[in-house]
């Protein structure tokens, strides 16, 4: 179906392909000989490049945070809702970039790029790679756009994850850190959640040890299953009530293949549809990078300690039916951050989305983040 | 005129520039906005209304969504020159419990509160029988934020019974002024009163 986008929608837009040809060192002790990144841009760089925006993606992001690819998209970027002319990253006052993270399946160097030397995908050669490998590769990007400091780094869930390290590894870097739906380390529940995640992807017939493009296949239905799994964990139990009940699609079959539940067709389709277009081997990088981010570990777990070296303001928010990324988590950060007397601003929103919600167009949420960005455009004079 | 106006000007010249500061119950964010601009004070309020957060935000105030009523634990004993309680204090649960919290926290403590023992307060309870109401206690008496009223005969026996040593009080008339007749009997004639004081060379 041909139709235009809305008003408030950035549009159609095209991504860009930076390449980075100069070795990348790697928190595993391993590097990468030369990588390139995939991105999209909104909004215009002024001339002091003082009001550009990076936007890090979630685990299963990618660099298409707002707009449309073609008039037949079906769907928008995944942060569509907060990026856009008006919205609280208002395209008409800033520009806004989002890159492909590195390890990803969309373009950006990853398991299924082929490794320079062996004219092979990398598979399960390439390097595990970690939040601060992802801010290091984000900062070369940075340095070749011609954007000395960022207005802010904003991200929510994993992404908020490197907002914040970026504000750690790269004070000066950044004026403001937007931290949504996020927490300063993995509890064992959400690592265990990501393992299980991995041992389905990693247990199916067809990962063949994560060689499985020389076989011409892919885990399908590990990773539909490891999907499935992370698709609850992003519910509240009030959201998934609400959505699905204990509603039958039928009668019930006494059998195991069919589908009973509205809920279990919900979860198939949702799996069925991302195998389409993720790779297995990121889904197994991507929810290591998570497990391992934890800044307060070189610093005798002290994380006050670790965020000691940020300069910028902080604005932190929280969804009241995350139990993913809990408020009590965003309260850490915030903690830590009140403690070493850094500037921050934090809001608990009402919302029955659970960890989904920082996608959501809850009006409350938009109006907070909007208050606070139009401050930071004040701040940057645009 | 901002009938608050006044009552914040003397807040605020009680605060030395560049001190640090806690704004509890900061509201929209004006007075905040008003010390860091004009005293270059390290800031922070906490304000439970989501749609105040907001407008601190707007202002670009550092300010944390919080429930007064769940203490002040996120921060250290003596983190801040000065704690304000600015018309909040009337509305927690456990005023005695804050004050406390506050003066770990601060080393200084501003309140202001509406005196419940004006006279034209008694008066409407004494001749028409109802809870009082006034510009300052807008609302009726089941939906009123404000649930630990108090004079300031009150407010004093509290700080002598925790050991809270009041360094300054100012009242206000009516019209939000300082009034030199105030002084004659300020429990009877005074609506606000603004109060500073300190942790008691008796008490920890």
């Amino acid at each position: 179906m041909v139709r235009s986008p809305p008003i408030d929608s950035v549009g159609l837009v095209t991504q860009h392909k930076a390449v980075f040809e100069e070795p990348l060192a790697l928190d595993c002790g391993r590097e990468l000989p030369r990588y390139e990144l995939v991105y999209e841009t909104y909004g215009e760089l002024n001339r002091d490049a003082s009001n550009a925006i990076l936007v890090c993606h979630a685990l299963s992001g990618n660099h298409h945070a707002a707009g449309y690819h073609s008039e037949h998209d079906r769907k928008p970027g995944w942060w569509e809702t907060c990026i856009g002319p008006g919205k609280p990253l208002d395209t008409n006052r800033f520009f806004v970039v989002c890159s492909n993270n590195l390890g990803g399946c969309h373009g950006s160097t990853g398991p299924a790029s082929i490794n320079p030397h062996t004219n092979k995908p990398y598979g399960d050669q390439f390097p595990v790679v970690t939040v601060r490998d992802w801010v290091r590769s984000q900062a070369s990007l940075a340095d070749q756009l011609g954007i000395k400091q960022w207005a802010a780094v904003a991200g929510g869930s994993l992404g908020g994850m490197q907002a914040l390290q970026w504000a750690i590894d790269h004070p000066e870097r950044l004026r403001h850190a937007i931290v949504i739906a996020a927490a300063p380390r993995l509890s064992a529940q959400n690592i265990g959640f990501n393992e299980v995640a991995r041992q389905a992807i990693m247990g199916d017939p067809e990962f063949h040890g994560g060689r499985y493009y020389d076989y011409g296949v892919s885990p399908r239905r590990g990773l539909a299953v490891a999907r499935m799994l992370g698709h609850i964990t992003y519910l509240s139990d009030d959201a998934m009530r609400a959505k699905f009940g204990r509603d039958l699609r039928g009668s019930m079959s006494f059998d195991f293949d069919e589908v009973d539940f509205e809920v279990e067709s919900y979860l198939r389709y949702q799996g069925q549809r991302f195998v389409q277009d993720f790779d297995a081997n990121t889904y197994l990088l991507m929810t290591k990078a998570l497990d391992y981010f934890d800044p307060a570990a070189e610093h005798s777990d002290d994380f006050s300690a670790a965020i000691e070296p940020i300069q910028c303001s902080t604005l932190l928010l929280s969804f009241s039916s995350d139990w993913r990324f809990a408020p009590s988590r965003s309260r850490e950060i915030l903690r830590a951050l009140l403690q070493k007397e850094k500037p921050v601003s934090y809001m608990e929103i009402e919302a029955t989305q659970g960890h989904d919600a920082f996608l959501m167009p809850i009006p409350r949420y938009l109006e907070a983040f909007s208050a606070y960005m139009g401050n930071v455009a004040r701040e940057v004079e645009i | 005129m901002n009938p608050l106006r006044r009552e914040l000007e003397i807040v605020a010249d009680w605060i030395e520039p560049g001190s640090r500061v806690l704004d509890l119950g900061c509201g929209d964010g004006t007075l905040l906005q008003y010390l860091v601009q004009r005293k270059g004070v390290t800031a922070y309020g906490l304000e439970i209304d989501p749609r105040k957060v907001t407008r601190c935000m707007d202002r670009g105030v550092n300010v944390v969504r919080a429930d007064l009523d769940e203490g002040l634990a996120d921060f250290h004993r003596d983190s801040f020159d000065h704690v304000i309680m600015s018309q909040t204090i009337q509305a927690v649960r456990y005023p005695d419990k804050l004050l406390e919290d506050l003066l770990r926290v601060g080393r200084h403590g501003i309140v202001t509160f509406p005196n419940i023992g004006y006279w034209r307060l008694r008066m409407q309870l004494l001749l028409r029988g109802r809870m009082p109401r006034s510009p300052a206690l807008p609302n009726a008496w089941y939906n009123s934020p404000n649930i630990h009223l108090c004079t300031l005969r009150d407010f004093e026996r509290l700080c002598s019974s925790m050991g809270i040593e009041i360094l300054e009080r100012r009242t206000l008339d009516r019209a939000h002024r300082s009034n030199p007749l105030l002084n004659l009997s300020p429990n009877l004639l005074a609506e606000v009163a603004i109060y500073r004081f300190v942790r008691g060379s008796q008490s920890r």
